[in-house]
């Protein structure tokens, strides 16, 4: 186990995901994975704004519909390059966020969650209906895959596995300084206590604007490199479901820690593949499955341990209290 | 330093708090105390900010920060502790209690990404803090201890400290002595002298009587939200007012 | 006058319906003090136990309403004793995530024995009838009364009904109750059994007129929550006019301005309304946040 924490853990995994391609030598397989690190990028950012600012966004799928979007409008609408239409998706989606969270982050608790269930259903509809921009229920076909950089294409499966591997690397290593530094410290205030965070001096709005705008932009992101991927698009992207599929890869990981969304996103995704029984009843399992892990293992399978190790730390210090 | 001016608060038609006027001042103990639903905790509302107050003034060093959000007033050097403090339970205590100086930090998202002399500094600045303050409250030893294993008392302490950490002026405690045995007491009642003795000024809510009288300087008695009595120990020990609404007959011979 | 006769009987229609809806989601949200993202999921479900106790069995539709609220009623109070009770002492994410898994589960399983298509609830009062020289849908009128009679009862049972005043009582203060003897786990239950057997009636008298699938709940569901946040949570008024005015906004907005986008009036008013009054419009006596 000592073997799997810190910089020799990281590097570990890096190099499992470098060569998970030349081990798998199956298009299939090597596009499963692409989706899957797709997804967990998109579970980073949920990780942010539900597991260490503690507000329950279940838009956050929505917010991948909105990047995705972005990019398939631009890209087939209006021809603009690939990687313009790429920033321009986190550009959007960030200014959605922003709005949507200056309304919805005065809410707090399970009116802030149901709020943005609303704001998930307005943005579902908006995209099914709005058929002179969004193509309504025909979707939008035809999205390029991400366009070259130099020598470099990206047509195949095997170069986008690479290029959203990178972008999950980016996207990790931006999260972690997030997470691990005094920003990151003042998200978990809130999380803790709204009250306690205020006493402690702490802007409420602004600390969980910033957290909002960041998760969501990660989910705009992930949007917009699935567009690029699975190059169409349609109104079920900004169905609830996608936020649940989230929820379940996080919940699974455990929620709040670095490592938890990258875990449970493998995991599930793995899990589903691999048991056809799974594939089949997939809907009817994943309700029980997700009530047992709230139950019985909220931290998840990351947090779990996370806990642990450090119990085992402390008791090695100070004696316990009778 | 903290001035009070016929402070008022109604909740639907209800008056949680009745023109109360008074001040406190620089370096002493002064408790509220008065029995339960007298507004006490309200009161403190108030001054912090957690609610605005209907009509009257807060003075603080002379600057009016009458309805100002509580972010606000706790940059402004104004700490305060809640009756149950909420820690997070799965990380240690000193790591609890590195936020409590972020207040005083300016390094924002930029910082973070590109890593800044100024975010080291400052989280160097913080980590520091959070060390001095439970040194201070003398739970430096458990410093690495899960928060979620530790005992009531020490909750209490912890709570000190993060209230410290923020390098406030005026700390605001509420009920620092609750769930605690009578031995606790007396060691948080040192730490609040000892808080005093080094520059602080201490406000606290208590109903712990002997705590009370041997520890504050001045009290001020509040009943169904009207101050009805104020003054030294001795005087409220005195104070017939006082006698009826609250102490009862127990202490009426103390 | 005749269209918009027809409005206002599709406007009460509709908003019966949600009013009973929400009335089922704001008593287990005065209880829990946890929004119960399944309530939908139980609609659903009491359609679909509708359904099939008449074509399976061919029963009559009120006797097949009362077996869907049965039905309902107990499987709401599994949920209670297998999934809220657990998790009584756990964060508040907790019980929302737990919500969805329940919601899901229903979901998944009504489609996994029904498949996802749409299903006609057959009813026997598809005639038109004649009311002050007007005519209107047989079925909207039974609506109508059916729904506000059940509201009736409702109000009756709590305020007039010894196990009534406990289900307040513990609503209001769930310590007290408890002090003073009342079994909370006996009024959980039983206020999660009404909670169902409300979604499912609800559902039964309006799905003749609208069609029966696995995801009708999910609309329905958010537009209550639209209701009592607008309403107050746990208020049992609010959830009524609350339902009244999300009923007559989207029956006279989806005519007079569009259909398509009738859906998103809800949401719309919910969006401005906690812009300015991010505590919901009314705050239920015993306020809790």
């Amino acid at each position: 186990m000592k073997l799997l924490q810190g910089k020799t853990g990281w590097m570990l995994l890096a190099l499992a995901a470098l060569a998970f391609p030349l081990l798998a030598q199956n298009n299939y397989l090597i596009s499963v994975a692409t989706q899957a690190f797709i997804m967990a990028i998109a579970a980073l950012g949920l990780n942010l704004i539900t597991g260490y600012t503690g507000q329950f966004n279940l838009a956050h799928g929505a917010f991948m519909a909105v990047g995705a979007y972005t990019v398939g409008i631009l890209t087939v609408d209006h021809q603009v390059p690939f990687w313009i239409a790429f920033l321009l998706a986190g550009v959007v989606t960030a200014v959605a966020g922003f709005f949507v969270g200056i309304l919805s982050l005065r809410l707090k608790g399970h009116y802030f969650s149901i709020f943005t269930l609303c704001v998930s259903y307005i943005m579902y509809l908006l995209i099914e209906k709005w058929e002179s921009l969004t193509h309504g229920t025909v979707g939008i076909m035809g999205v390029p895959a991400p366009t070259g950089v130099g020598p470099v294409q990206f047509g195949t499966p095997l170069s986008q596995y690479y290029l959203v591997l990178a972008f999950l690397a980016l996207g990790i290593w931006i999260m972690s300084r997030i997470v691990n530094s005094l920003l990151g410290r003042s998200f978990m205030a809130v999380r803790n206590s709204d009250e306690l965070a205020e006493a402690l001096g702490i802007d409420l709005m602004r600390t969980k604007t910033l957290s909002f705008v960041l998760s969501v932009v990660y989910a705009g992101f992930a949007g917009a490199l699935y567009a690029g991927q699975v190059r169409f698009l349609g109104p079920d992207l900004a169905s609830e479901v996608v936020t649940f599929d989230l929820v379940m890869f996080v919940l699974v990981g455990g929620i709040g820690t670095l490592l938890g969304p990258l875990v449970g996103t493998a995991l599930v995704t793995w899990l589903t593949q691999g048991l056809q029984f799974l594939q089949d009843y997939r809907m009817v399992v994943f309700g029980p499955v997700l009530i047992a892990l709230i139950i019985f293992l909220p931290d998840g399978i990351v947090g779990t341990w996370l806990n642990g190790r450090a119990r085992r730390a402390d008791t090695t210090r100070g004696k316990p209290h009778a | 330093m903290l001035e009070i001016i016929d402070l008022t608060k109604l909740f639907f038609g209800l008056t949680a708090v009745d023109h109360v006027s008074t001040r406190f001042e620089r370096g002493q103990v002064s408790a509220i105390i008065g029995p339960n639903g007298a507004g006490k905790t309200t009161f403190f509302n108030l001054i912090a900010g957690t609610h605005r107050p209907s009509s009257g003034r807060i003075l603080f060093n002379g600057q009016d920060v009458t309805g100002l959000r509580p972010d606000h007033v706790a940059r402004l050097g104004i700490a305060r502790t809640f009756q149950t403090t909420h820690l997070f339970d799965n990380a240690t205590i000193i790591d609890n209690l590195i936020v409590g100086h972020r207040l005083r930090t300016r390094s924002g998202l930029w910082d973070v990404l590109v890593n800044t002399k100024r975010l080291q500094q400052e989280e160097r600045t913080c980590r520091d803090k959070a060390m001095e303050a439970l040194d201070f409250v003398g739970l430096a030893h458990i410093s690495h201890r899960m928060a979620g294993d530790i005992t009531q008392e020490e909750r209490k302490r912890v709570a000190f400290a993060l209230a410290l950490a923020t390098d406030p002026e005026l700390l605001l405690l509420d009920e620092p002595a609750g769930g605690i045995n009578p031995e606790e007491t007396v060691g948080l009642a040192a730490l609040i002298r000892k808080l005093v003795d080094h520059g602080k000024t201490v406000c606290l809510i208590e109903h712990k009587m002997d705590m009370i009288m041997r520890l504050a300087d001045k009290i001020v008695v509040l009943n169904n939200g009207t101050k009805i009595a104020e003054g030294t120990p001795a005087e409220i020990r005195r104070d017939p007012q006082v006698i009826d609404a609250y102490l009862g007959v127990d202490h009426a011979a103390v | 006058m005749e269209l918009f006769f027809q409005q206002l009987l599709n406007g009460l229609t509709v908003g019966g319906v949600y009013s009973l809806v929400a009335l089922g989601l704001t008593l287990v949200y005065g209880i829990l003090h946890v929004p119960n993202f399944a309530h939908g999921a139980f609609y659903m479900t009491g359609a679909f136990a509708g359904y099939y106790l008449m074509t399976a069995f061919g029963l009559n539709y009120w006797i097949a309403m009362a077996g869907a609220a049965v039905v309902v009623a107990v499987i709401a109070m599994l949920a209670e004793r297998l999934v809220f009770h657990p998790l009584r002492h756990a964060p508040e994410l907790h019980d929302m995530i737990a919500a969805i898994g329940i919601m899901l589960f229903l979901e998944a399983g009504t489609q996994a024995l029904f498949g996802a298509d749409f299903h006609r609830m057959p009813t026997p009062y598809g005639q038109v009838v004649e009311v002050f020289g007007l005519t209107a849908p047989l079925q909207r009128l039974l609506i109508i009364a059916g729904a506000f009679g059940l509201m009736v009862l409702l109000h009756l049972f709590l305020n007039h009904t010894v196990l009534g005043s406990t289900i307040v009582a513990m609503a209001q203060n769930r310590d007290g109750a408890a002090l003073v003897g009342i079994d909370a786990t006996r009024v959980t239950l039983l206020v999660f059994a009404i909670s169902g057997a409300l979604a499912a009636i609800a559902a039964v008298l309006y799905a003749p007129i609208n069609l029966v699938y696995p995801s009708m709940g999910n609309l329905v569901i958010t537009k209550a929550f639209v209701i009592i946040i607008l309403g107050g949570m746990g208020s049992f008024p609010g959830a009524i006019v609350g339902g009244l005015i999300i009923g007559m906004a989207e029956s006279f907005g989806g005519f007079y301005f569009s259909t398509d986008y009738k859906d998103i009036i809800a949401f719309v008013l919910l969006v401005v309304i906690l812009s300015f009054r991010p505590q919901g419009l009314f705050t239920p006596k015993g306020a809790r946040g």
